[in-house]
């Protein structure tokens, strides 16, 4: 059987930030019915390749040259979305490119057709629309407003919308970070039937376990640089997975423990959801001295309710609430009071203020506390110098106490959000989504510190998406499914699969 | 009671209530226009002033009305095109700039004012528009005076109106200025050019407000004053958000606030020197207020409204 | 198509320059309606010059139309820093020059050490009330504070207007629609013989400094600032929004409050209806221009007001309209927020 031809070939390109080197002369090949991975970290570069590809950015250097309708390889013009749709390339984001208001069909034929011509000619649209849906398998009412769709059903719009222009390619960003494994599975068997039928795909991953199940070939991007590009076939995980992190990692080592008194205790707890989406639906759950719960479950479904309820930035909720046996507050002074520490699950928008230096971030909590101020002038030597005694203790990597915190990385930041947390010993420290966008390296030391947290006494609530996370730190998981809490049982009898359906809905066991 | 009714039933009320309304009309369509690619445009005040101001000179200077017409329109495209540069690929706040277009507007509709007419005490007038009569249609009782006793600047803001909703809700081009207000990122991955469609959406949306300055020259006053607007624009942002950013909504709500606005008037000679008219006039003005605040909690406002989209920037 | 690379380090030369290359840009442009009316623009621009500061006279001018700008500059400043569009400046100056007549021209007979305080507190607690309500709509309704304030200037003008017909109204004042003058006790002293300069320019300044210790070096300052860049991260971490708000719209207020008081004891001695002309407006700009620094606020009030004072000169002169003033001010406005990117960030043209 000879190759089948290639369609997309990317030549030597390269693309900096400032001082960054996104991508190194990197090269790939894309052959027609071929699912690629491209693998790598956070950070390697493998959204940025892509969107380059797709027109976002303009690569320093190095050519894309796409297929055209009749096999041959043509140059793709730089810095054009449309260039690449009209070539072939439909592009889904990780986040997804929706306009809510308007409905699954509107934004489907968002700019399908020239922008003077006089209608838009729905019906013929919903009637191309009708038929995609019937071949690939992926159903969504298209009268629907997008704001009113699940995520999962948002993410099949995205991919009609690609399918629609009739793409070639389809380059799928992290697709199943928002969905359930059971959804993975049936999206891995949409993308199946699509390249029998002759599409060509790029899938970009960070995890192992999707990249061996779906794709044919994988290539591992590493530090900006392609450091492999192999059948997949031939491949082992390990292998995979120290070309992918470029050294050997060691897990992070769960000590075991005896738990203490319970601490954040919550009973019947209900809060009306945002909207259309789940808030707490009777939720009842403790978090004793020295142990990790872990919620998991596919974000939305009130895991952000939870959150704010913890961290004093929700509504009053009904039910009982509380931590060392009195009321959880509903403000965040009174929960930090109450010896909560809080580590939001977006460090730039709720994390830090980005213009404030790395110092007035660090004490931006404690700012009635009399080592912060004397009588209402802040101590700048004492603060400076808590900054740098964290900076130190905690590896952040900036110019210094004085530099706006919007310079650092987002692993430096998080750094930057743990000691403020940390440093205050809180009795319960609520992480959410802790790790989410930091490399291996970052993610590690996160987990390092809330182990260590956790040998102190503290008790820690941590909330992600990750599994493989919450396996390795902690010693018992729940999931939320529309606004419940599945009773957290512990780690030691717990596996991906059972995971998975939970997070389906079909553990409906309800906690005690 | 009795006074309040025979004001609202006569046919003069309502010729009023419109004619006041019409340049409320071109304001709230214009912002509108803009508001819906993402843009506030506060430029507004000043533009109605330049529309008011160059229309007014054209004709002035010896332009037929409707060149007047088009010269404000012109004008108003112009200082659009100022705003957009700044606050689209630039990305500079909308609210200051819009401030400093006002003041830039209005300064240099003064100045030119000032260095056309060196020495002029009171403001020389022109023949402005001339009722539009429709026979037939004219002579009906009640309708006939209150909607064809206007001239054709008001026939011009209902047909624009008219393709403002059609172009929103029924071409491509409307689709994609729809979707650039609420997701421009959606915008650009559909292949569409984010700063073109924003800038365009405002540099037609300013043309169409300076059509209301236009019409306080061209149609109501016949001459230019300072400070003639009086606010107009800040009210017609005001309508917008009013009308939650719907091309109907917002043609009611400018002709419920002309209504308003010859009501109180109308009261205001009724009840003589008894109240000072001051609390009158300061009517318009708090309504507006009490507008916003009516409709504050549950405004379904463009979602990428103010919010400036950098290309390939991280 | 344009490029912009975030900076990690502007240095003051840097701000400095790109701050006074705007305003060279604002005077370039306006050159050009200039020579379009005909005036030699050379000629026009020194004029202004000369009348902004040739003399002790056009300099004490300038330094009083100054006054009110700085107030009104630094009201704009401390509100914005807070992500707080006061555009209101105008009507809580006449709020507060009416407060100034109201407690100066007789209500309160007492010495001047006891007087001005009242007179001055009292514009304060009328411009800080006046900018309270936007403040609120703002917190509780999310209504957009730029409109309210812009509406509520033309509301509080035709209650000025309204006053000063009826229970404001002097009658001595021959017919003419002004208040009663404040006693001699309540006048703000003359800083330099037989000029206008009064000691409202040195409350200004005041203003100034203490604005700046209390932005940069207090607990509430840094709650302000942590406020207008992230309010979100602000209400995470405990800080009180509502407060900080409330606080930043009354002191805002207050300080255009004070710039009606300044012009009503400092300067003219009575209200009228054209006390202000467009200072709160220009405010803004002042604001602009000084980069929201309060110290900074000083040196661009005094520009602004150069600019003012030294046109009127040059039109007196020529007979070229003084708009041209108010036309080079927005200019400054628009060329200093450009000039603004060049320092944020480093601008590629690819």
């Amino acid at each position: 059987m000879s190759p089948s031809p290639l369609v997309l070939r990317i030549d030597a390109v390269t693309k900096r930030f400032g001082a960054l080197v996104a991508n190194d002369a990197i090269s790939l090949d894309l052959r027609r019915g071929e699912i690629l991975a491209l693998l790598g970290e956070n950070g390697a570069g493998k959204t940025t390749l892509m969107n380059i590809l797709f027109g976002h950015y303009v690569a320093d250097e190095g050519t894309i040259e796409v297929a055209d309708g009749d096999g041959g390889l043509r140059p793709l013009p730089p810095g054009s979305p449309g260039a690449a749709l009209a070539a072939g390339v439909g592009m889904v984001h990780q986040h997804f490119a929706l306009a809510e208001s308007l409905t699954v069909l509107e934004n489907v034929v968002l700019g399908t057709r020239t922008a003077w011509s006089p209608s838009l000619r729905l019906s013929e649209a919903r009637a191309k629309l009708a038929r995609l849906m019937e071949e690939s398998g992926l159903s969504v009412d298209p009268g629907r407003r997008v704001g009113a769709l699940t995520v999962g059903e948002r993410q099949r719009v995205e991919i009609l919308k690609v399918l629609y222009r009739g793409a070639r390619i389809l380059v799928l960003d992290e697709p199943t970070a928002v969905l359930t494994p059971g959804e993975a599975e049936g999206l891995f068997a949409v993308l199946r039937r699509l390249v029998s039928a002759g599409l060509s795909i790029v899938f970009i991953s960070h995890k192992l376990g999707e990249v061996t199940a779906i794709a044919d070939r994988v290539a591992v991007l590493r530090g900006g640089r392609k450091v492999a590009d192999q059948s997949v076939a031939g491949a082992s995980r390990a292998e995979l997975a120290a070309l992918m992190v470029g050294r050997e990692v060691a897990p992070s080592r769960r000590m075991p423990r005896a738990p203490g008194a319970p601490l954040l205790v919550l009973e019947g707890v209900s809060v009306p959801g945002p909207g259309a989406r789940p808030g707490l639906d009777a939720v009842s759950f403790s978090v004793r001295e020295g142990e990790i719960v872990g919620v998991a479950g596919v974000s939305g479904n009130g895991q952000g309710a939870l959150a704010a309820l913890v961290a004093g930035t929700g509504p009053r909720p009904r039910g009982t609430a509380t931590i060392d046996g009195r009321p959880l507050g509903a403000t965040p002074r009174a929960v930090m009071r109450a010896g909560v520490g809080r580590i939001p699950e977006d460090r730039h928008h709720e994390g830090v203020v980005g213009s404030l230096d790395v110092a007035e971030n660090l004490v931006l909590e404690t700012l009635d506390s009399p080592e912060v101020h004397r009588l209402g002038f802040l101590r700048r030597r004492v603060i400076e110098e808590r900054a740098r005694a964290a900076i130190q203790a905690y590896d952040i990597r900036c110019p210094g106490p004085e530099a706006p915190i919007r310079l650092l990385s987002g692993g430096n930041i998080q750094k930057v959000i743990l000691a403020r947390v940390l440093d205050r010993d809180p009795r319960l420290v609520l992480a959410n989504q802790p790790t989410r966008g930091l490399d291996v390296g970052a993610a590690g030391a996160v987990h390092r510190r809330l182990l260590e947290a956790r040998e102190r006494g503290t008790g820690v609530l941590l909330i992600s998406e990750d599994l493989d996370e919450l396996l390795s730190v902690c010693d018992r998981i729940g999931v939320m499914v529309r606004g419940r809490l599945t009773a957290p049982e512990p780690v030691e009898g717990l596996t991906l699969e059972r995971l998975g359906l939970l997070m389906a809905g079909s553990g409906e066991e309800r906690a005690a | 009671m009795d006074a309040v009714l025979d004001i609202l039933l006569s046919a003069s009320f309502w010729a009023a209530a419109i004619r006041i309304a019409t340049p409320l009309m071109f304001g709230v369509l214009g912002a509108l226009i803009c508001e819906r690619a993402g843009v506030l445009n506060l430029g507004i005040e000043g533009i109605f002033t330049a529309g008011a101001m160059a229309g007014w000179l054209a004709v002035h200077l010896g332009a037929d009305l409707w060149t007047g017409v088009l010269v404000a329109a012109l004008v108003g495209a112009a200082l659009g095109l100022i705003l957009a540069l700044l606050t689209v690929p630039l990305g500079l706040s909308q609210h200051v700039t819009g401030i400093g277009v006002t003041l830039l507007a209005t300064s240099l509709a003064y100045f030119i004012y000032r260095v056309a007419l060196p020495n002029v005490s009171s403001p020389p007038r022109i023949q402005p528009f001339a009722p539009l009569a429709i026979p037939g249609l004219s002579d009906l009782p009640f309708i006939g005076p209150a909607l064809f006793q206007q001239t054709p600047l008001t026939f011009l803001a209902l047909a624009l109106f008219a393709l403002a909703a059609f172009v929103l809700y029924r071409t491509p081009l409307g689709l994609g200025l729809r979707a650039v207000g609420e997701n421009p990122a959606a915008v650009e991955s559909a292949g569409l050019d984010v700063h073109a469609l924003r800038i365009g959406a405002v540099v037609a949306g300013s043309a169409i407000m300076a059509l209301g300055g236009a019409f306080l020259t061209m149609s109501a006053f016949n001459a230019f004053f300072f400070e003639m607007t009086g606010g107009r624009g800040w009210i017609c942002i005001a309508l917008t958000v009013f009308a939650s950013w719907r091309p109907g909504k917002a043609l009611i709500g400018a002709l419920l606030f002309g209504a308003f606005d010859a009501f109180q008037l109308r009261l205001q000679h009724a009840v003589g020197g008894a109240v000072p008219s001051q609390v009158f006039l300061m009517l318009p003005y708090l309504l507006s207020i009490a507008a916003l605040c009516t409709v504050a909690r549950r405004a379904d406002y463009p979602k990428a409204l103010m919010m400036p989209y950098l290309k390939g920037q991280r | 198509m344009i490029r912009f690379e975030p900076r990690t380090r502007a240095s003051l030369g840097l701000v400095v320059g790109a701050r006074l290359a705007a305003l060279g840009a604002a005077f370039l442009l306006a050159a050009i309606p200039l020579a379009v009316a005909g005036a030699p623009v050379g000629r026009a621009f020194l004029l202004i010059l000369q009348g902004a500061g040739g003399t002790l006279f056009a300099l004490t001018e300038t330094l009083t139309r100054a006054t009110p700008l700085i107030f009104t500059g630094l009201a704009a400043a401390v509100a914005f820093r807070a992500r707080l569009f006061n555009i209101g400046a105008e009507g809580q100056l006449y709020a507060g020059a009416l407060a100034a007549v109201a407690a100066g021209s007789g209500a309160i007979d007492a010495p001047a050490g006891i007087l001005v305080p009242a007179v001055l507190g009292a514009a304060a607690l009328a411009g800080a009330a006046l900018m309270l309500v936007p403040t609120l709509l703002k917190a509780r309704l999310g209504v957009d504070e730029v409109v309210t304030t812009l509406l509520l200037n033309f509301v509080v003008l035709l209650f000025i207007q309204m006053m000063l017909e009826g229970p404001f109204k002097d009658p001595m004042g021959g017919g003419w629609p002004q208040s009663e003058p404040v006693l001699d006790a309540a006048i703000l002293p003359p800083l330099v013989e037989r000029m206008r300069l009064h000691a409202g320019l040195l409350i200004g300044v005041a203003a100034c400094l203490v604005a700046h210790v209390v932005v940069a070096r207090t607990v509430f300052g840094l709650q302000v600032r942590a406020v207008g860049e992230n309010a979100n991260a602000a209400a995470y971490a405990g800080i009180p929004i509502l407060r900080t708000m409330l606080l930043v719209g009354a002191l805002s207020g207050a300080l255009a409050g004070l710039a009606g008081a300044s012009e009503v004891a400092g300067l003219k001695g009575y209200l009228t209806a054209d006390l202000s002309r467009g200072f709160g407006y220009a405010g803004i700009v002042v604001a602009m221009v000084a980069g929201l620094q309060p110290l900074a606020v000083i040196p661009a009030a005094i520009l602004v007001a150069g600019v003012f004072v030294g046109a009127d000169t040059m039109s007196r002169t020529m007979g070229v309209s003084n708009y041209i003033a108010d036309l080079i001010v927005a200019l400054s406005l628009l060329c200093v927020l450009v000039g603004g990117l060049f320092v944020r960030f480093r601008v590629r043209f690819a």
